[in-house]
């Protein structure tokens, strides 16, 4: 069995993958890559489960390193392009690179994007929780957020055709209009056209929320002093409190919630705002 | 059975009921009753609420699409909910000592002694399941005890705080952020990973707050 010691984990690194759905009957949430296009890239290019099945580490902006302990390892950088450095060797995003013992791997920071996924063949296999190594960090289920010293144990390659390299980012970042479709309460909302328009993302978001700051939505004049009753919602579900700014949940978001959804983001939205740093400007667009 | 379909997105549809007994009642018909309930096909996920269940597709479908396959499915549904899975009673001592106990008296106009007494006097039946590990919404109780959530949630509730929100009691398992209004605190471990199931409180069963000594 292959393994990797991490040295320093940088700001947040976390393991994701696939998610544990199925559960929110008894309050456990999906959780999983919080961008899951770039995390599933990531698989098909180390030849991992396209299912979502094998664990990568989901690194905050950057800053992790690592020592193989045992190799050999294959591994491959996606999502937020943080450079990726072999001793004084940079290594090359989006595609396979194989380490051996002793190598040590270090990513600088991401120039655009928030996430990068770090994918190694045959996945992460730390011991899993309710079926999946995702970390839960409202339920605080699943792995521990890396530490100096972790040792990540990493699963037997299974042989499959090799995913075709992910191509990196444009310089100017992520596309930042996002698409919105209808949600279950936009009857709550006084001008519901309001919410698709430039927002600014708060510096208190996270895996479970991204709130927005901008004008606020007014709720309509019948619903104010009203309670929702409790109802299951979605991630990419835009929800209004009171306050009138938006919470977009992202994939720790509570099973259930008691304000009302104006709108949910499309799957693709919701991977972009997972790469919306704060104070970053993201523009809504409602989808016909 | 009257059911209003209401959108949730690419891969979900909100089913909106009158009641709880038809949200047990829609669940059936889409995952099947008894031990063997599976859910019907290319469902994913079904999540049942107060008045609303969620169905979570594997595949992104429009509106229409997500709308026609449940409607079929609805139609035939049996509108008695499901018999109950056995009942229990859970006693949950409780610190009446939480942040919010005056602001419950003045939005309730009782006094403190009242709203503890209210709390403890009357059963709660564990409604549904949600929000966070080990999260049940309690319902049934003393209907004096009715107040709305703060209008600005805590960043942290503490693990073990009793609150209350419009016509539910509930008990946060782990710190949370939270918009309950919070009476106390218990010991109790609502949720413990190393059970089965993890989750102590069961739909249909009922909680008996009571003072701590």
């Amino acid at each position: 069995m292959s393994w990797l010691e991490v040295i320093r984990p940088g700001p947040l690194s976390l393991l994701q993958d696939g998610g544990r759905p199925g559960l929110a009957g008894i309050g456990v949430t999906r959780s999983g890559a919080a961008d899951r296009g770039a995390y599933l890239a990531g698989a098909a290019l180390v030849g991992n489960d396209p299912a979502g099945g094998d664990a990568a580490i989901e690194i905050v902006l950057g800053g992790l390193a690592f020592r193989v302990l045992e190799g050999p390892v294959r591994i491959a950088v996606t999502g937020a392009p943080c450079p990726l450095r072999l001793g004084e060797v940079t290594l090359p995003y989006g595609r396979v690179v194989e380490l051996g013992t002793g190598d040590v791997v270090s990513l600088g920071m991401a120039p655009v994007g928030l996430r990068c996924y770090l994918s190694v063949a045959g996945g992460i296999t730390a011991a899993p929780d309710f079926g999946s190594r995702s970390r839960d960090t409202l339920a605080g289920i699943g792995p521990q957020p890396l530490r100096p010293g972790s040792r990540l144990p990493v699963g037997p390659p299974v042989a499959r055709s090799p995913g075709s390299p992910v191509s990196p980012l444009p310089a100017a970042g992520w596309g930042r209009v996002l698409s919105v479709q209808e949600g279950p309460r936009k009857d709550w909302i006084l001008h519901p056209a309001a919410l698709g328009r430039a927002w600014e993302v708060s510096a208190s978001s996270d895996r479970v929320g991204v709130r927005l700051i901008g004008e606020p939505l007014a709720w309509a004049p019948s619903r104010i002093g009203r309670e929702l009753p409790p109802e299951p919602v979605v991630r990419g579900a835009v929800q209004v409190p009171p306050s009138g700014l938006p919470v977009v949940f992202g994939p720790d978001h509570p099973t259930t919630g008691g304000y009302p959804v104006l709108g949910v983001l499309t799957g693709a939205a919701s991977d972009q705002l997972a790469q919306v740093r704060p104070g970053d400007v993201v523009t809504l667009a409602w989808q016909r | 059975m009257q059911v209003r379909l209401l959108p949730c997105g690419e891969t979900a549809t909100l089913i909106e009921v009158a009641d709880g007994s038809a949200v047990s009642a829609v669940v059936a018909a889409l995952v099947g009753r008894g031990d063997a309930a599976t859910p019907a096909a290319g469902i994913v996920e079904v999540v049942p609420a107060a008045r609303t269940v969620l169905v979570r597709y594997a595949q992104a479908a429009t509106m229409a699409a997500q709308r026609a396959a449940l409607e079929a499915l609805l139609a035939q549904a049996d509108p008695t909910p499901p018999p109950a899975l056995g009942e229990r009673t859970v006693r949950v001592p409780v610190s009446y000592d939480g942040p919010d106990l005056d602001v419950v008296a003045e939005l309730t106009g009782l006094t403190v002694a009242d709203v503890v007494s209210a709390h403890t006097g009357l059963p709660w039946r564990v409604a549904f399941g949600g929000f966070a590990p080990g999260f049940a919404y309690l319902t049934d109780g003393d209907p004096r005890l009715r107040v709305p959530r703060r209008a600005e949630p805590r960043p942290a509730v503490p693990a073990g705080a009793v609150g209350l929100a419009d016509e539910y009691s509930g008990i946060y398992p782990r710190a949370t952020p939270g918009g309950w209004q919070l009476l106390g605190r218990t010991g109790v471990p609502v949720w413990d990973s190393h059970r089965h199931p993890p989750a102590l409180l069961r739909p249909g069963w009922w909680v008996q707050f009571e003072v701590a000594r």
